[in-house]
């Protein structure tokens, strides 16, 4: 076995193991480091001898050293007294794990790893490296971070979560919806970092994306009756059904109105609406009526043929449970599709006015798109090279000055 | 990202076996596709009924010709699919080593190509 068939099999069982040893031990960061401990140990020795039952070889070996990590600290003894009293650890691991349980522990773990006293970076590192199984070196890279740096923000997290006493359980239910949606915008995150990465050289990170869609339908495995779960899900899966257009040959954004719809992956418009389906039992919340909108867009032939009128309800209603500037900004660019330049202009000023988007480049390439519109062509090309200076996407960097360069 | 398909081809040897306690193994079944699902990688799951029951369409002539199943000379049938969304193709063969199959049979495991895998031509 070679380090990508390690890898495999750690994909398939990390959160399994972390979440059984956690269970196990009560720590959430022993379990972690016993866990990348047993991983860097197959990486030696499978390739020499491959075990019969990797899986079980996995979890034998991080519950053996989660007992060596037990067993070296002195502040512990009663838990270790606790454990030397059960059967040997080299016994059937299997039944170590409850299958009832194990999904209750995975879904806590999700839980944990995106619990409130994290920062936003370290909620993000550890969803992707305990949950999804990503090694820091992939993370860092997907993050365009240095591998240290993604390593000091998974043990400062570990460290809050200890430090915070934070149980291993599911949030009591006064929690729960609150959690549950700090968990949502834990993978929305990372889904949109991988749809539109925030800087470097690329427009898409498919990998990323295709992580948090991952993650994302485990979470809906777990929690089939939260409508937002299935919510968030159809946005991921319509707004990826449309990566295949958006870049061209040689990797430069293909903006909606120009994308060659042939192209995108019907299938993935499928789930996504299947998704939605799930998500519409008990009205949209925020993810299920952007994943409304993204649905609109994924039946429409074209931009011309698209029932912007519909979308502009939605960016209203959008707008009335998670009032935001960018979703105001968006309903901007409907409006404009549904009712003309004139009347998304004065949207637009309000924003700028109220500053509720400073520094951001998206406001004044809308401003530009805008004034483009109505022929004002010297105010539309200052805005667009605004918008330029702004944006740290050289992908869209380079689009906002081509168009600007058209109205000279 | 690319997609597996995970082909089923049983031998009727190995289906027979499987037949012998179909309980068994649509309970075995089931709990794999489960756990798929929960690793968020499975997309489709279908099995195939008795290739006895199918037919052919063949192509070698100027108009379609139909026959009756079965397909004569192979010896490995394609009794079902698993096509999964998984990060690597080693993770694919990971799945495919875990699938409940009857002794006997084969797994195939062969890449889908996305659509963002089609060349374009620059305009």
């Amino acid at each position: 076995m070679g380090t990508a068939d390690v890898e495999a099999v750690w994909r398939i069982e990390s959160a399994r193991i972390v979440a059984a040893l956690t269970r196990f031990t009560g720590d959430f960061g022993l379990a972690e480091d016993a866990a990348q401990e047993a991983v860097a140990e197959a990486l030696v020795s499978w390739p020499l001898d491959s075990p019969v039952n990797p899986a079980g070889w996995l979890m034998a070996t991080a519950r053996r050293r989660a007992i060596d990590a037990i067993r070296r600290r002195t502040a512990l003894q009663d838990r270790y007294a606790l454990l030397a009293a059960e059967s040997p650890v080299e016994s059937a691991v299997d039944e170590e794990i409850d299958p009832d349980r194990i999904d209750d522990d995975v879904l806590a773990l999700m839980f944990v790893s995106c619990h409130p006293v994290l920062s936003p970076e370290a909620r993000v590192a550890l969803t992707l490296r305990v949950v999804g199984g990503l090694s820091s070196e992939e993370i860092a890279r997907a993050f365009l971070v240095s591998v240290p740096t993604v390593q000091a923000r998974i043990t400062r997290g570990k460290k809050t979560i200890a430090a915070a006493g934070v149980p291993f359980e599911l949030p009591p239910a006064a929690e729960r919806r609150e959690r549950l949606s700090g968990v949502l915008s834990v993978l929305y995150v990372i889904f949109t970092e991988g749809s539109t990465a925030t800087s470097g050289d690329r427009l898409l990170r498919p990998d990323l994306a295709y992580e948090a869609i991952r993650l994302t339908r485990t979470l809906a495995a777990l929690q089939p009756d939260e409508p937002e779960v299935h919510g968030l899900l159809a946005l991921c899966e319509l707004t990826a059904a449309r990566f295949p257009a958006r870049t061209g040959p040689d990797g430069s954004p293909v903006l909606l109105d120009e994308q060659d719809r042939r192209r995108w992956d019907f299938s993935a418009i499928h789930r996504g609406l299947a998704a939605l389906a799930k998500a519409s039992t008990r009205g949209l919340g925020p993810y299920g009526l952007q994943a409304a909108i993204a649905a609109t867009h994924a039946s429409a032939p074209s931009v011309e043929a698209t029932d912007w009128d519909r979308i502009v309800v939605l960016y209203e209603a959008l707008g009335r449970i998670a009032p935001s500037p960018v979703v105001e900004l968006n309903r901007a660019v409907a409006v404009a599709m549904a009712s003309g330049p004139a009347q998304a202009l004065a949207i637009v000023d309000e924003l700028i006015a109220s500053d509720r988007l400073p520094g951001s480049h998206l406001v004044p390439s809308v401003r530009g798109e805008l004034l483009a519109r109505l022929g004002r062509r010297p105010e539309a090309r200052a805005e667009l090279e605004l918008a330029a200076r702004l944006c740290a996407n050289q992908r869209e960097r380079s689009v906002l000055l081509r168009k600007a360069a058209t109205l000279s | 990202m690319p997609k597996y398909l995970l082909i089923m081809r049983g031998t009727d040897e190995s289906n027979a076996a499987m037949m012998a306690d179909i309980d068994e193994m649509m309970a075995t079944t089931r709990q794999f596709i489960e756990e798929m699902v929960k690793a968020g990688v499975l997309l489709a799951a279908e099995g195939l009924d008795d290739p006895g029951q199918g037919v052919v369409v063949d192509f070698s002539g100027e108009a379609p010709v139909v026959t009756d199943g079965p397909y004569g000379e192979t010896k490995e049938l394609f009794g079902g699919f698993f096509l999964l969304d998984v990060a690597s193709k080693q993770e694919a063969v990971e799945w495919a080593k875990r699938v409940p199959a009857a002794p006997g049979s084969k797994i195939e495991v062969r890449r889908v190509p996305g659509s963002d895998e089609v060349p374009q031509v620059d305009k």
